[in-house]
């Protein structure tokens, strides 16, 4: 019984593996991460320092949020891209009929979105040292904290993407489905990121706990979901 | 005369809707005439304080807001129940509630703003918790009202809209406690039902308000859940219209190619 | 009366709000009824004048 659980733990996630290394491969050939997300991002960047009249101190005490806002905007587009995969070329009939748990099927799509946030958030990190003038305080708490954000941004937004997939206006009707879901996150990394970047004196720690349950909860509650959905 | 021989209309719901309308004018009676404004006087120096009249908003808006977790609580019940039972009913009841209480969610801002402006001198506080939880709370069910109002496939549509209200009801203490840290105060526990001298007839005019509104939620919600039980019939009767038609389609086919086949014979 | 206009307010904008709201859910339920057959009618129809609430 024991031996039969740890086997299909282990099939669980080596099938995750399978799914993940296919989306990250199609993304290596594509490249729409780094041709289209990432320069994205980098404008957003870049129009938030217009908006705000491009004054460094007032750049530097926002820019947690402002860097925060950025990821949930690429976010977005990078979620819509690991949806419309599954549709192209009925690749998920091809995948159901692969005989794959559905949990696998979402942990591995979502992981390869996690990977994605992760290559974004290292570019944005650079983008707002050089632009904004950010200093790094606290690079252990800043790591966690990206890392913590990208588990629950990755897994609730690979959940929303495949809700969102399949019916007419998917692409207005994600932002509105997703955004307010991930408020808790955003408002989290943007305190866990205060206390990383010196910005504002909080407890950055307290907030990477939350971050850390909320991408719990989410990546139990999509795996299971996930399933729930996809018997169609 | 409407002939309601075509309406979600019935003798009870008739009935309640008129004993709602008899029960706003009874709470429109109290909470202007009989009841007191809200005037303290300061235990020092004397002077007059308090809500004074802005109080006869907190007769609906307590209710209201009261009624809106009531009625996701029940989105996210019949959301678990259709994912569970599969049944239209739970399906028809999650979608009713979520309508219903995301226009009570509406009218709790609104209204809430409305008191805010004289009594804490602000349209709108960021800093407190259970306004901001209310506003992301009226965000989530108007993007699952939205899912709710693309057209896809009915059972299809039903699971996923039954996901995204557990989801977003799942995600109330998250919020709830991210907001309650970001700005660690609020308004509403120092200036509101703690503060308020509640006498008998405030106390009588408040409970009278939760009643009077319950019914209007239940009026809304039953007519609400008609309208959507018509919409599935409608969609099965569409679809057995759609049958019968092809049926009759090959029947004539069949006869045209009987009386082709005696022509031919002839 | 202190802060008549936002006691207007309050109160007009919830009124006006539920009975638009309502009146806009029997009007679609009305629309609705009518394409449906009388089997599948769940509740008990009755003729005579109809008081909306």
């Amino acid at each position: 019984m024991l031996v039969r659980g740890v086997g299909q733990v282990r099939e669980l996630f080596t099938d995750a593996g399978l799914v993940a290394t296919r989306d990250l491969r199609i993304e290596a050939r594509s490249r729409v991460l780094l041709n289209q997300v990432a320069p994205f991002a980098l404008l957003v960047l870049v129009l938030f320092g217009f908006a705000l009249d491009a004054d460094q101190r007032t750049l530097r005490t926002f820019a947690p949020g402002l860097f925060w806002v950025t990821v949930l905007l690429a976010a977005l587009l990078a979620v819509q891209r690991s949806a419309s995969i599954e549709h192209a070329d009925d690749a998920h009939t091809g995948l159901r009929l692969s005989g794959m748990a559905a949990a696998s099927v979402f942990l591995g799509k979502a992981a390869a979105v996690f990977i994605q946030l992760m290559v974004l958030e290292v570019l944005l990190t650079i983008g707002i040292v050089v632009l904004y003038g950010s200093e790094v305080d606290n690079p252990v708490l800043l790591v966690l904290t990206a890392v913590a954000a990208a588990v629950g941004v990755a897994t609730t937004g690979t959940l929303y993407g495949a809700l969102a997939s399949g019916l007419g206006a998917r692409d207005t009707l994600l932002p509105i489905l997703l955004l307010p879901v991930l408020a808790p996150v955003l408002i989290g990394a943007t305190r866990s990121f205060d206390d990383a970047l010196g910005a504002a004196a909080v407890d950055g720690w307290a907030w990477l706990g939350l971050l850390a349950v909320f991408g719990l909860v989410a990546t139990v509650l999509g795996a299971l979901a996930h399933g729930a959905m996809i018997e169609d | 005369m409407v002939d309601t021989t075509t309406s979600t209309g019935s003798p009870g719901s008739r009935l309640l809707g008129l004993t709602t309308l008899v029960g706003l004018a009874g709470l429109i009676l109290f909470a202007f005439v009989l009841t007191e404004p809200d005037v303290r006087l300061h235990p020092t120096t004397g002077e007059e304080f308090g809500q004074f009249d802005a109080v006869r908003l907190l007769y609906l808006h307590v209710p209201m807001a009261v009624l809106t977790y009531v009625a996701f609580l029940t989105c996210a019940v019949a959301s678990a129940g259709y994912l569970l039972k599969r049944g239209v009913w739970w399906d028809v009841t999650a979608y009713a509630s979520a309508e219903v209480g995301t226009v009570l969610c509406g009218l709790v801002l609104v209204t809430g703003s409305i008191w805010g402006r004289p009594v804490w001198n602000t349209w709108w506080e960021w800093g407190d918790v259970r306004l901001m939880t209310t506003l992301v709370l009226f965000l989530l069910f108007s993007g699952y009202l939205a899912l709710r109002r693309t057209p896809a496939e009915p059972q299809r549509q039903a699971r996923r809209a039954a996901i995204v209200a557990l989801v977003a009801v799942l995600d109330i203490p998250l919020i709830n406690r991210s907001v309650e840290w970001w700005e660690n105060r609020t308004l509403h526990q120092q200036s509101t039902l703690a503060e308020l001298k509640i006498e008998d007839l405030t106390l009588f005019t408040l409970m009278l308000g939760f009643v009077v509104f319950g019914l209007v939620f239940a009026w809304l919600m039953l007519h609400r859940f008609r309208v959507g039980w018509l919409e599935h019939a409608q969609a099965g009767h569409e679809v057995a219209l759609a049958i019968a038609e092809r049926h009759a389609e090959m029947e004539t086919l069949d006869v045209d190619e009987a009386i082709g086949q005696t022509g031919g014979g002839k | 009366m202190t802060h008549l206009g936002y006691l207007l307010a309050g109160w007009g904008i919830t009124l006006v709000v539920f009975g638009l709201y309502g009146w806009a859910v029997v009007r679609r339920g009305r629309r609705m009824a009518g394409s449906v057959p009388e089997g599948e009618r769940r509740w008990i129809t009755s003729k005579g004048e109809d008081h909306g609430g």
